[in-house]
Order: structure tokens, then sequence, then C-alpha cells
């Protein structure tokens, strides 16, 4: 939050209109960025990215009903009921970051709304970011580096990765994070987030059925080693980057 | 002796349209078979052998902890499957009858009231799992479960279920659950709750 530039006070009709259009005002001042989504009329909705390639730009590896229905209507889902759960409360306005790191700050009654949509909103704005039709091979850098000296190499991450999303029962996530500056592969059940136990989460594979059962049935691990084919190890270096 | 996969009581496309032919084979012949086998490794050599599934799942604190984690998914999954299958039929759906049909109307109503309550359980619980109408002396309620977790882990006999997990609909249904739920009421097997009433006592 800048906290250095609220010092503009606003006149009683600015904060009616805020309070209206459901935006946070602390102290009878609002936050510049808060008051000038409140002067647009409207409070800031999460919104569903664009997939950054073709429905079909992963095929044969995941084929492209399975993306279209996996972004079109699971992620399409996710963030709508994200919105309809924090409209009107002072969430609006957060980063999807700030509000999964610090669940416990949420109101008790949409607490789990926030929870399972919230992580399904930021668990897929990850996941089509970290794959592409030009994906795969072995990463590199400082990303590669790390690897080899966590996992042993890179065919060991492999390994262990794969085993994680094999092993994880039920809905849910393998993840490659950041703990602290270090690598660490974990899983998550349903939508939960590496964020909520303040994680960065730099790849990450859906093992949620919906991922891959009408190309792969109950073949769950043809899943996961077909995914190593759509990597976007640039992307994930980036996010590796970004957290250290 | 080990646990067997039961066959199907009907043809995979028994179902049809409300359950497809290819979900029902897979469902049986690949998810089931794998708890019944992943359920058989564990506790091969083990004094769960020659136990019945109910009365592992009702004790599970006496698994040993190196194995409770498997037996409680895969014994879970064989149990769950097993009632599943019992519970449909092609000649299914309408509404139950007699002291199965009194219980249900004295604990959610009426049947209207039952029915809405239990496809919201189903359609809430999120990632996967089941909902249950389990009975327990005499008295019916609603609730669910994550994963192949099993009311009998709690004391509770389970005399209708609905498998919520995406495998269970999938392939014809893709995200719309609630369409799989509603289709649900029209093969379920309403005699054989009847008699899962009945016995559960």
């Amino acid at each position: 939050m800048m906290q250095s530039d609220i010092r503009n006070p606003l006149s009683r009709r600015d904060v009616l209109k805020a309070a209206v259009a459901g935006v946070a005002v602390a102290g009878g001042q609002l936050h510049p960025l808060s008051a000038s989504l409140a002067q647009a009329g409207k409070p800031q909705q999460f919104k569903l990215p664009p997939l950054p390639y073709a429905y079909d730009a992963l095929e044969p590896h995941i084929d492209a009903r399975t993306m279209e229905i996996h972004h079109g209507k699971h992620h399409a889902g996710y963030t709508k009921k994200l919105n309809a759960a924090i409209e009107g409360t002072d969430l609006v306005g957060k980063s999807i970051e700030e509000i999964l790191s610090d669940l416990d700050d949420v109101p008790e009654e949409i607490r789990t709304a926030a929870r399972n949509n919230g992580g399904g909103y930021a668990n897929h704005n990850l996941f089509w970011q970290v794959m592409s039709p030009d994906g795969g091979g072995a990463p590199s850098g400082a990303l590669a580096e790390a690897i080899n000296s966590v996992f042993g190499s890179f065919g060991d991450f492999k390994v262990a990765f794969s085993t994680a999303a094999a092993g994880l029962f039920g809905s849910g996530w393998a993840w490659l994070v950041t703990d602290r500056g270090s690598l660490r592969i974990e899983t998550s059940p349903n939508q939960d987030s590496p964020l909520m136990a303040g994680n960065s989460p730099i790849l990450g594979i859906d093992v949620w059925e919906h991922a891959y059962y009408l190309n792969y049935q109950n073949r769950r691990p043809d899943y996961i080693a077909a995914f190593f084919n759509v990597i976007n190890w640039a992307q994930v270096s980036e996010n590796y980057a970004a957290a250290a | 002796m080990a646990f067997e996969l039961p066959s199907l009581p009907y043809a995979e496309d028994a179902l049809e349209p409300h359950i497809d032919g290819r979900t029902m084979g897979i469902h049986h012949g690949k998810h089931h078979a794998s708890y019944t086998s992943n359920l058989n490794g564990a506790i091969e050599g083990t004094d769960l052998e020659g136990k019945s599934i109910e009365e592992i799942l009702g004790d599970l604190d006496a698994v040993p902890e190196n194995i409770r984690t498997a037996v409680r998914n895969n014994g879970g999954g064989y149990a769950n499957h097993n009632l599943f299958w019992q519970i449909m039929g092609p000649d299914g759906g309408g509404e139950p009858s007699g002291a199965l049909a009194e219980a249900i109307n004295s604990a959610c109503g009426s049947f209207d009231g039952f029915k809405s309550q239990f496809s919201a359980a189903a359609a809430t619980r999120f990632g996967s799992g089941w909902a249950w109408l389990v009975a327990e002396g005499g008295v019916v309620s609603v609730t669910s479960t994550p994963n192949q977790d099993t009311p009998l882990m709690e004391g509770k006999t389970p005399i209708l279920g609905i498998d919520v997990w995406e495998h269970a609909y999938y392939l014809n249904y893709q995200n719309r659950r609630p369409d799989y739920i509603a289709a649900f009421f029209n093969v379920i097997n309403w005699a054989k709750v009847g008699e899962l009433f009945d016995a559960a006592g």
C-alpha cells in the first residue's frame, strides 16, 4: 500500500460515492487507486486473463477441448465466484497475493469462498503462464543451478515432481516453490496455494481430474509426463528470479 | 483373503443416457479396480487380512500407521464404490416408499426437501468427494465427505451415496456437476436403499 500519498482530503461526496461503489474507506481517506476506481464508477474486479496461446496450441499433450473448458468454464467460474464473494468488502482492490497470504484477515463468512475461488483464480493464472507450445526441455541459468543443487539433477527433480503430482490423492496441485529463497516441491489439496503459507509458487501442475480426464481418463501419470513437454522454463526462470 | 472387485450388477451402458457406458466402464474397471488392488497391496501380510471392510474403516486407529493413509484412501474407495453400483439401477428413479420414505420426510420435511438438501451437499463438496444419506438409529441425515472418506469412519451407515469426483461425470458432463446430480436421481435404486435402511436398524 502506498501510504505516503493519501494526504489529499476528500470531499464528503467523494467518500459517499466510494462507499456506494464498495470501495474501502480508511480513516475518512481513500487510497488514491481506490479513489480513481470510485470515480470510474465501479469497484475493481478480478479479471479472467486471456490464454496466452490458442486452445489447441498445447496439443497433442493437452487437448484443445480440455483447455477451452478449463479456461472458459473452470477458471472463469473461480473468477466470478471470487468477485461475488468479496463484493462490498474491503478486500476489493487488494491483489490476489495479498488476500491469499493473509486469509485470517478475510471475514469468516467468506473465508472458505475466498480460499477456494481465490486459490483457483491465482493457481490457474500461473498455470497458463508456465506452459507454452514452445515449452519442454530443461531449465537453464540460475534456476537450473538451483534445481541441480537441491535435487541432484534435472532428472531427479523430474522424478520427485512427478511422484508428488501422482501421489496427491483427490483434487489438487503439485508445486515447485521458493521458500525463503530455497527451492522445494510441495503439493496442496483442492485449490489451496503455496501463497497461503507465504511461499512463492514458480511452477505448478493442476492434478484435478478436470485438467486431464477428457484425454487421459484415469492415467494421471501419462498426463504428468506430457506436461513436461509443455513447461515454459523461460517463464519459470522469470518467476524464480522475481521470487528471489 | 483378498478383497475382490465386485462385478457391476448391470451392463456398463445400462444407465444411459444418465450415466454413459464409457464412464461406467472406466469407473468400475479402472478406478474401482485400482482401489481394490491398492487396498490389497496395503494390507498384505498384516492382520487386517480377513477383516471386513466395514471393520477396517470403522476403526482406522487400529490400522498400523505406516499403511493408514493407504487403507483410508483405497479402503474408502473400495467400500464407497461397492455401495455406489448397488444403489443405482436401470429401473431406478422415482421416490422411496415405506419406512425409508417416512424417515426422509421426518428428517427433510418432504422428498423434495431431501432432494434439494442432498443435491446441495453434492454440488458444494469442493474438490473430490461424496455426498451421502446416512442412517443412525432409524434416523437419516444428509452429509458429505472429502476424497474417499466414508461415513463408516464415523460409525455411521451410508445407505445412499453419490460420487462427485470429476471422474464420475467428466466425460459426459464436464464442469456441469449439477446436471450430473440431477441425472443421478433418475437412476437411484430406491428399493435397494430401502433395504439398506432396514438393515441399518
